[in-house]
């Protein structure tokens, strides 16, 4: 065997210019290279690793790498894409499963040929075999301004794909193919603009994941999200085109209510991304979410679900690149006139990447080792939620609900007060109710939401004014409990009053009858407005009742004993959905019931 | 053709850096000789150029900028890997120091692993009964799932592992087909050994691996022996089609070894000095837990982690919270009263129990029962704060009976002997008769059908009372 030995001379050696210089972990650098700009797309090294320019000083340009770095040398070429980091999008997207950079996880699958992900897997992000079904509605001669619509296709059984000229892009079109079978790259209209170059459409486009799409005009959120979640729905409201933040600890249940949330929310489109979470987590979505079916249309839920699945152990430069490929996909939809519903778990994860990368670069920390970049990063992403009148003229909507992570379930820590200031509503999940199994675990108390002056014409107009009536009884008397409470920690609940004994035995009611929501039962699990309209009115006559007999010197544990109170704990249970009559048969009871015993008084 | 690289031109800590070094790769292994002093390993962590920093797997003692003579392996590091590591006991960095010889590699598999694709995962649904109680009923382990023990010095999570490894068993699974890993990260040579002692008693040996790395083992072989036994734990559930239960004790060692060396470094640090890619660091280990399709092994991963300062919300024990499928926590208040296993029931949580028991799981009754019990519990607590104020004999009679409940249930249902194995079956009766010293209406958890057929009503029958009362006064005389 032949060995070389170097005395170390110090360095005498110069670098290509488009080659690896040095590598830190998802970091690449390249030196004295005037070939890149920022945010292109480049591919690195022998594997072709897809990466992405960060940074470009005078001597390096600094890439972050979407995949494992193991075993990559220096001077392995690098080679720039000229364009940035971008999704397709076009008919497939929905009921497909993606990682962080739109890569559909089945093909890698197929690719690696078993459970484990290679990482020089080079998969296209849409199936450019199958097969469409397309209509197109344009014709010769037609001109086509930006947004609009030029062919549809049923993409599956509930969501028709519309295909939109890119924005930028218009004009005349000069040829259009018969309607039949395509394929994705095949061209379906030829367009010629005003400068007579040509551009040939096919069904899929491509867009920069971080750029908002265009859209005409900005609406009003003035529509609510309705979720069929009680306490969401009633108490802390979102609209269409809103963004609502969830914290929480851990075993609080935040995945348990964005899969809640995912599963019964009234929007179109789900997108459903899984940012630096658990690999059994998505599996379960994926599972659970292929036998659910949606009662609207009678279609698995994966019919209307895009899932976007970076775990927390696949490369941390794509779990900050899977937020933005999730966002850029319901704009997308968003721009065909759909309603949007995306949920980010957890935008915590997606932060600590941007965090981690940071240290990398070994940039200047701000809060607890965050970049200072971090509340303007945040901003930008969030109001990419939205309600909008898109360039083709169709209204749709995106809505997001993003989970934060906060560490040590402390909300005072930087991510989760800087979402708060950029969402309006704030369903804060607390431990301590999660440790009482009281799910969904939203304290009633340091929840909010500003969507109340915006929804609340909607509400009367749909449920009547008395819901909003309805909803400021509760909320009052969930407020004046917790006063109570305080005194009861201290003293026990005997030497309360009657009336304020009343007070805790209804938001007794309250919480475990109404805020109480079963996700595991086949009635509970979602409510339509109307039920839960009748249940807060049941709740608020039985308050009214009981506090006149309370007033006529009737003692409260007598009242407690007729059952009633105990029977409306379980009304969520014994009242189906599609029989809202029999509220009317509870009413009867109180009355009968309360009638007797004013009777012996 | 190797090339040899002579000398080095810094040395800071664990880290030694070499320069002029040509066609070093990312994260691969190289071999260094000391002069006069034997072999050293080591890992390339960053390069610039031709500058390579290493990091050193034994330290970094003796070695001077002239006396070593490096060359690179090519590749990253593998463990050799053979059926016959059943049985073996290996380092931190996977070299057999059991005096039986070297392993005679059938495959050698890059310890860092490679992520597991989401859609080939199964999800983990079939239970494991580990015949203790709290764990079996409240916080039920799952084949495939990540459940650490969050304990705190001087509590008994060693007896705790070491009971679930005796009893552990797979509701449908062949009792041959199980295999035991065991990776000690930074314990004593003691507690080391008291887990070799109990694993040879119980009978298991032959089918343990362990890979320890003690107290004053090298800290930079702490960072690979999580991942050598997660790779020999893969190898053996997807290659060998076992299921296999990872211990790994104890991950706060882990934690702070991977700071030392983050400050050695020189990274910039994120809370209470640990590395910002903490999280992302623990989650390439706990994720290695799971089962995928088409292979009939498993891996389910009891890891066990000491809070500091019993303190929940601390780095570690957070992060891993956030990434493992729930916790099982101990708690020093109940331990004070003589109760083992010591587990906090309300802070504890399996987050893939709720599709792994139940109807056609363990049994019908389950899932109601345990929502019953902690909902009860945590009325306990609330009772046992208002009478630290007012006293016990000022307390509602209701509130009475919650304190005898909750005294029942720690003393009787949480509390049982180390060597105590109880059936599932066991373990919900149990929880019946306890619940049933609540009044019925007290029990808005359970349905009526549930409470016809197991509470035993004391108010109702006569003879129910007596039945009750006689189970309940044999249960506190035991």
């Amino acid at each position: 065997m032949l060995y070389i030995i170097f005395a170390l001379i110090g360095d005498v050696f110069v670098e290509n210019s488009d080659a690896i210089y040095g590598i830190n972990g998802p970091i690449v650098t390249v030196r004295n290279s005037k070939e890149f700009s920022m945010m292109e797309l480049v591919l690195v090294g022998n594997s072709q690793l897809i990466g992405e320019v960060i940074a470009i000083t005078e001597e390096f340009t600094t890439i972050q790498v979407y995949e494992d770095t193991t075993g990559l040398r220096p001077k392995e070429p690098v080679i720039g894409t000229q364009r940035p980091m971008s999704v397709k999008l076009g008919p497939g997207i929905i009921n497909n499963i993606f990682d962080g950079i739109q890569r559909p996880l089945l093909d890698i699958e197929k690719q690696s040929g078993g459970a484990f992900i290679d990482s020089d897997i080079k998969v296209s992000s849409l199936n450019e075999e199958r097969v469409f079904e397309v209509t197109t509605v344009v014709s010769v001669g037609n001109k086509l301004l930006p947004g609009q619509v030029y062919a549809t296709c049923p993409e599956t059984e509930v969501i028709s794909h519309r295909c939109m000229v890119p924005p930028g892009i218009s004009g005349e079109v000069i040829s259009v193919v018969e309607d039949g079978p395509y394929r994705i790259n095949d061209t379906i209209v030829v367009l010629k603009d005003d400068n007579h170059s040509t551009y040939e459409l096919t069904l899929c486009q491509e867009w920069p994941i971080r750029t908002p799409r265009p859209v005409a005009k900005r609406l009003p959120c003035s529509i609510p999200l309705v979720t069929g979640q009680r306490i969401f729905d009633t108490l802390f409201p979102i609209a269409k085109g809103g963004a609502a933040a969830v914290p929480g600890g851990f075993g609080a249940g935040k995945t348990m209510t964005q899969h809640q949330l995912a599963k019964w929310c009234d929007a179109d489109i789900i997108v459903y991304v899984g940012c630096g979470e658990r690999g059994n987590e998505m599996s379960q979505v994926l599972s659970e979410f292929s036998e659910l079916i949606d009662p609207k249309s009678n279609r698995p839920m994966t019919d209307r679900t895009v899932l976007i699945a970076n775990t927390s152990n696949m490369p941390v430069a794509a779990r900050e690149a899977s937020i933005y490929t999730g966002i850029t996909l319901a704009e997308y939809y968003r721009d065909m006139g759909y309603h949007v519903a995306m949920m980010a778990d957890s935008t915590s994860r997606w932060a600590e990447a941007l965090r981690e990368i940071s240290g990398r670069l070994e940039e200047m920390p701000a809060e607890e080792g965050f970049p200072a970049y971090l509340p303007s990063r945040l901003s930008e992403f969030y109001e990419r939620a939205s309600r909008a009148k898109s360039l083709s003229g169709a209204e749709g909507s995106i809505t997001i609900i993003g989970a934060v992570s906060p560490q040590g379930a402390d909300f005072s820590e930087p991510v989760t007060q800087n979402t708060k200031r950029f969402t309006r509503c704030f369903w804060a999940l607390d431990k301590t109710l999660a440790y009482v199994r009281h799910y969904p675990a939203v304290n009633w108390m340091t929840s909010y939401s500003e969507y109340f002056s915006d929804l609340d014409p909607w509400f009367t107009k749909n449920c009547g004014y008395e819901f909003i009536d309805y909803r400021k009884k509760i909320s009052a008397i969930l407020h004046e409990e917790d006063k109570l409470m305080e005194i009861v920690k201290l003293v026990g609940s005997d030497v309360l009053p009657d009336d304020q004994k009343l007070v805790i035995e209804i938001a007794k009611v309250i919480r475990v009858g109404f805020l109480q929501q079963n996700a595991f039962h086949a009635e509970d699990t979602y409510v339509p407005l109307d039920k839960q309209k009748q249940m807060m009115r049941i709740i608020l006559y039985l308050n009214q009742k009981a506090k006149h007999l309370v007033s006529s010197s009737v003692p409260i544990s007598k009242l407690v004993k007729l059952g009633v109170f105990e029977k409306l704990t379980k009304m969520k249970y014994d009242i189906p959905n599609n029989k809202p009559e029999i509220f009317d048969d509870y009413i009867k009871e109180i009355d009968e019931k309360f009638e007797t015993i004013f009777k012996e008084i | 053709m190797i090339i040899n690289y002579i000398g080095a031109k810094e040395i800071n800590g664990s880290l030694i850096v070499l320069d002029g070094v040509k066609d070093a790769s990312f994260d691969e292994i190289v071999e260094i000789e000391i002069e006069n002093n034997g072999r050293r390993q080591g890992r390339i962590i960053q390069i610039d150029g031709q500058r390579v920093i290493i990091q050193v797997f034994e330290g970094t003692e003796s070695i001077s900028l002239k006396n070593v003579n490096t060359h690179l392996t090519g590749h990253p590091m593998e463990l050799p890997l053979s059926p016959d590591i059943l049985g073996r006991t290996f380092d931190g960095a996977g070299r057999p120091i059991d005096s039986l010889g070297e392993i005679f590699p059938v495959m050698k598999l890059n310890i860092n692993g490679r992520a597991m694709n989401p859609v080939s995962r199964i999800y983990p649904r079939s239970y494991i009964n580990t015949g203790i109680s709290a764990i079996d009923v409240l916080a039920t382990l799952i084949r495939g799932q990540k459940l650490p023990i969050f304990s705190g010095s001087g509590m008994r999570h060693n007896d705790l592992a070491v009971q679930i490894v005796k009893q552990a068993k797979i509701s449908d699974g062949n009792e041959n087909n199980f295999a035991i890993v065991f990776a000690a990260m930074g314990v004593k040579n003691d507690v080391a050994d008291y887990f070799r002692q109990s694993f040879q008693n119980s009978g298991v040996l032959p089918k343990v691996v362990t890979f320890l790395n003690l107290s004053n083992d090298p800290i930079v072989e702490r960072i690979l022996t999580p991942r050598c036994a997660l790779t020999a734990a893969e190898y053996l559930a997807f290659e060998l089609d076992k299921h296999v239960l990872v211990i790994m004790t104890d991950m706060t060692s882990y934690a702070e070894a991977l700071r030392e060396l983050s400050s050695s470094k020189g990274e910039i640090p994120g809370r209470k000095g640990y590395p910002g890619y903490l999280y992302s660091d623990l989650a390439s280990l706990y994720e290695r837990a799971g089962m995928i399709k088409g292979r009939n092994g498993s891996v389910t991963q009891v890891p066990i982690l000491t809070m500091p300062n019993d303190d929940i919300t601390h780095p570690i024990p957070d992060l891993t919270g956030y990434i493992t499928e729930g916790q099982i926590v101990l708690d020093q208040s109940l331990s004070g009263k003589g109760i083992y296993p010591n587990i906090s029931i309300l802070s504890s949580l399996s987050r893939l129990m709720k599709d792994g028991i139940g109807e056609g799981f363990t049994r019908h009754d389950h899932p109601a029962l345990a929502n019953q019990i902690f909902a009860s519990y945590a009325k306990v607590i609330d009772v046992i704060s208002l009478s630290s104020v007012i006293g016990e004999d000022e307390l509602s009679s209701i509130d009475k009976r919650y304190l005898k409940f909750g005294r029942l249930l720690e003393s009787k249902f949480i509390n049982q002997a180390f060597s105590e194995n109880r059936t599932i079956e066991q373990s919900l009766d149990l929880a019946w008769l306890l619940v049933s010293s609540l009044p019925r209406s007290e029990l808005n958890r359970l349905g009526d059908d549930l409470l016809d057929t197991y509470y035993r009503d004391e108010d109702k029958m006569e003879k129910g009372k007596v039945v009750l009362s006689a189970a309940l006064d044999e249960l506190s005389k035991d």
